[in-house]
């Protein structure tokens, strides 16, 4: 049992973050790169892509490196720090996770190699305007044959960098029943779906996809339920959500703790105040207990277990979601009035946990999922 | 970063385990899984048989019957003991003066108490709090006056647990008024059966008799009873309430007391609003759990992570919690707490209540709640 860094994990996290420090330890430049499309840095994202940050999670044979989940964890706690925009934890961890799950061995070199290279952009459209929330299908697009090939119609929203994507993996329901994943392509002319971008209140980018008898790829064998997987890699994305959230909140007690130290009032700092001083402790207390979760959740997704990371997804997503706002709504009300405004990070921090708290399932939907099952073993065994 | 434990540790653990759930003794363990109240003889007999296995005073040093384990070790001997039931050795002699004349004592005192101590021959009571000395513990006001060869006490110490059956007292005494409040402290030993000692009952609001009041009048202790430097006291009180933190999450416990509290709830578990209750505290019983996991392959040399503040403070919120819930899964059977064993009320629903207003005393004690929200404030954020 140990839950600390090796050295080249280490190495891994000060090479990221001393990137994504030199270009986002300014907020005002966060702020600037967000203001216009695509509201992510298109060189960062090439400079990511020479460092290898964005083919960790891809095997070396479909051009990736092969690392595991400790690694992607470190990247998106990084990103998480300094709020970095980039479509990370949609484009490269889901998107490509689903493609390296189910794609062939010729579509995952194609795709992942230039995800990895920098070269491509992926999004996933999962989310339906009238489906049901944080679910594994998606009742309101079908999937047709249309003689070698397949075509889907329906709506997607949000789709998280839906617009700026040159590919989106899309489920849809299979004619036989079962949830398929294919790839929509917009690389060519002549799109044949319709996607209206927006920005997201925390400075991201969504799009809406509305698709008509949209041609379609599907990824591995075609007509295949592929429920298991989208399960699965929604569960290792929720866990990866999870910590970049924690690199959020690690960022806003720091803030929160600077703040206390230099800003005076009634003529001395407010760290004089025991009330402030109290509920910055608390935010400690919250931060600590979800750093211990959220390790033990990556660390159970290289058991390799569905079940076991199913569980682990959910306890993880529940305790984030419950620091994520204590933390996100004190960290405003230490700060007072600054934390208000659009040019200070930490409101648009708590705008951004708010964001991954609703991406893949909040803190009561989990809590409903775990209630079902309370019954079931006598107690809880962090070690197995 | 890795979650499983190591051969070596898997293989302790169940060692642990085996020992704990096979050859220690059933009744007593009923008792503590029951939440029924250990009585003196069965504690010092539970105690006993720990010792004789070794399994008592691991973290001592090894000359008096220490281990040498790892603080992972010692983290899976603590959490087997409260999983199964088993009483963990009396704090006051195990966590508290062992460790201290360990560290502090002269070889005299060390040879005379140590082994009796280890074996609970001896019962500690602790005398640190006074009626005006709280959790400002340095503004203690009981004096000892050198006369010839001995110390002479006169004062009052407070909220002294099971001190109905303490043989000796270790206390913080005032032994120079005159300088800054902490450079005049000293640790004294105390033998209760002298005279003038007087133990006063404080009856408390579950009905029963855990703490007390301990008065001293005019009491003559020898002076080789003076525990390290004279005014030295106050770096022993910081060692000893440092070692105190550790292990003062009672996670395994916690955890035990939920799951029977699951298989007492009956029908109460079709409420879904119930099984939301269960779930949270569930939840942030697991973060604890590896919360203290980490605290414990992070600390080094002994001393106590900076993030033991958290334990504490969440431990004991969280063993309130599950006492509180087993109040409301009890309803009105609760009330009923003085009824007989002929009730038709289950023994757990009437002891309930008794029990969560106990368990307020947990973020009071041990440096109370606030006073670890000061520590990780000041400490580890720098406020």
């Amino acid at each position: 049992m140990d839950f600390t860094y090796d050295d080249e994990q280490q190495a891994l996290r000060e090479a990221v973050r001393g990137l994504l420090t030199k270009q986002y330890g300014d907020y005002e430049v966060r702020r600037r790169t967000t203001a216009q499309d695509p509201g992510f840095d298109e060189d960062l994202w090439a400079r990511l892509a020479e460092m290898g940050v964005l083919g960790l999670p891809f095997a070396e044979s479909d051009g990736g490196v092969g690392a595991g989940p400790v690694e992607i964890g470190i990247v998106c706690r990084e990103l998480g720090r300094v709020l970095a925009p980039e479509p990370y934890l949609t484009g490269v961890v889901l998107a490509g996770g689903l493609v390296s799950a189910a794609g062939t061995a010729e579509q995952r070199a194609e795709v992942l190699g230039a995800v990895a290279a920098g070269e491509r952009v992926l999004a996933v459209a999962h989310d339906e305007p009238d489906g049901p929330r944080w679910a594994i299908d998606a009742p309101g697009t079908t999937a047709t044959r249309d003689g070698e090939g397949w075509t889907l119609t329906g709506a997607k929203d949000p789709v998280l960098h839906g617009a700026r994507a040159d590919q989106v993996v899309v489920t849809a329901t299979l004619p036989d029943g079962g949830t398929g994943l294919f790839l929509v392509d917009f690389t060519s002319d002549g799109d044949t779906a319709e996607r209206t971008g927006y920005p997201t209140y925390d400075g991201g980018r969504a799009a809406r996809l509305v698709l008509d008898a949209t041609p379609a790829v599907p990824l591995g064998d075609a007509g295949t339920d592929r429920s298991a997987t989208i399960a699965t890699m929604l569960d290792l994305t929720r866990v990866m959500a999870a910590n970049q959230a924690l690199g959020v909140m690690q960022a806003q007690l720091a803030a929160t703790t600077s703040y206390l130290t230099s800003r005076k009032q009634f003529g001395v700092t407010l760290n004089t105040f025991q009330a402030l001083t109290f509920r910055a402790a608390d935010m400690y207390v919250s931060l600590e207990l979800t750093h211990s979760v959220v390790d033990w959740a990556t660390m159970t997704i290289a058991s390799g277990d569905r079940d076991a990371l199913r569980d682990a997804a959910a306890r993880c997503a529940l305790q984030t979601s419950r620091a994520s706002r204590h933390i996100g709504q004190e960290a405003i009300q230490l700060h007072g009035g600054i934390a208000m405004t659009a040019e200070y990070s930490v409101g648009t921090a708590t705008a951004h946990l708010t964001v991954l708290d609703h991406l893949f399932g909040d803190g009561d939907h989990h809590l409903g999922a775990l209630a079902a099952g309370v019954t079931d073993h006598d107690t809880l065994e962090a070690l197995g | 970063m890795q979650l499983e434990l190591s051969a070596e540790d898997a293989a302790f653990r169940e060692e642990m385990r085996t020992f704990f759930t096979t050859e220690f003794p059933q009744e007593i363990r009923d008792t503590v899984l029951e939440g029924r109240h250990l009585t003196r003889e069965q504690i010092v007999e539970s105690q006993q048989v720990l010792n004789k296995a070794g399994l008592a005073v691991p973290h001592w040093p090894e000359e008096w019957g220490g281990r040498g384990w790892s603080d992972l070790q010692r983290h899976l001997w603590h959490e087997e003991m409260q999983s199964a039931g088993v009483p963990i050795p009396l704090a006051f002699n195990a966590s508290m003066i062992g460790p201290v004349l360990a560290q502090f004592g002269t070889q005299e005192q060390k040879e005379r108490f140590l082994p009796a101590t280890a074996n609970l021959d001896i019962w500690w009571s602790q005398g640190f709090s006074e009626p005006d000395a709280g959790s400002d513990l340095a503004s203690l006001r009981t004096t000892a006056v050198r006369d010839g060869d001995d110390w002479v006490v006169n004062g009052q110490k407070t909220w002294t647990t099971l001190g109905q059956y303490g043989d000796w007292i270790f206390t913080l005494v005032r032994t120079d008024p005159d300088v800054k409040k902490q450079a005049g402290i000293s640790m004294l030993l105390i033998d209760m059966t002298l005279p003038g000692v007087e133990v006063r009952p404080i009856e408390l609001i579950d009905g029963g008799h855990e703490v007390n009041e301990v008065w001293f009048t005019d009491v003559r202790v020898p002076g080789d009873m003076l525990v390290g430097d004279l005014n030295g006291g106050w770096t022993i009180a910081k060692f000893l309430l440092g070692n105190e933190r550790v292990g003062v999450a009672p996670v395994g416990l916690t955890k035990r007391a939920l799951a029977t509290l699951k298989a007492n709830a009956g029908d109460r578990l079709d409420d879904p609003y119930v099984r939301a209750r269960i779930v949270e505290i569930e939840n942030e019983l697991l973060a604890l759990e590896l919360t203290a996991l980490r605290v414990v392959a992070h600390s080094a040399g002994g001393e106590p992570h900076p993030a033991s503040s958290v334990l504490k403070l969440k431990g004991t919120e969280l063993q309130q919690a599950v006492s509180e819930l087993a109040v409301d899964l009890a309803g009105p059977a609760s009330i009923a707490s003085g009824a007989d064993d002929d009730s038709p009320l289950a023994g757990w629903a009437r002891r309930s209540a008794p029990t969560y207003l106990n368990l307020r005393k947990a973020s009071i004690y041990g440096g109370s709640n606030e006073i670890q929200r000061q520590i990780i404030a000041r400490t580890i954020l720098g406020l």
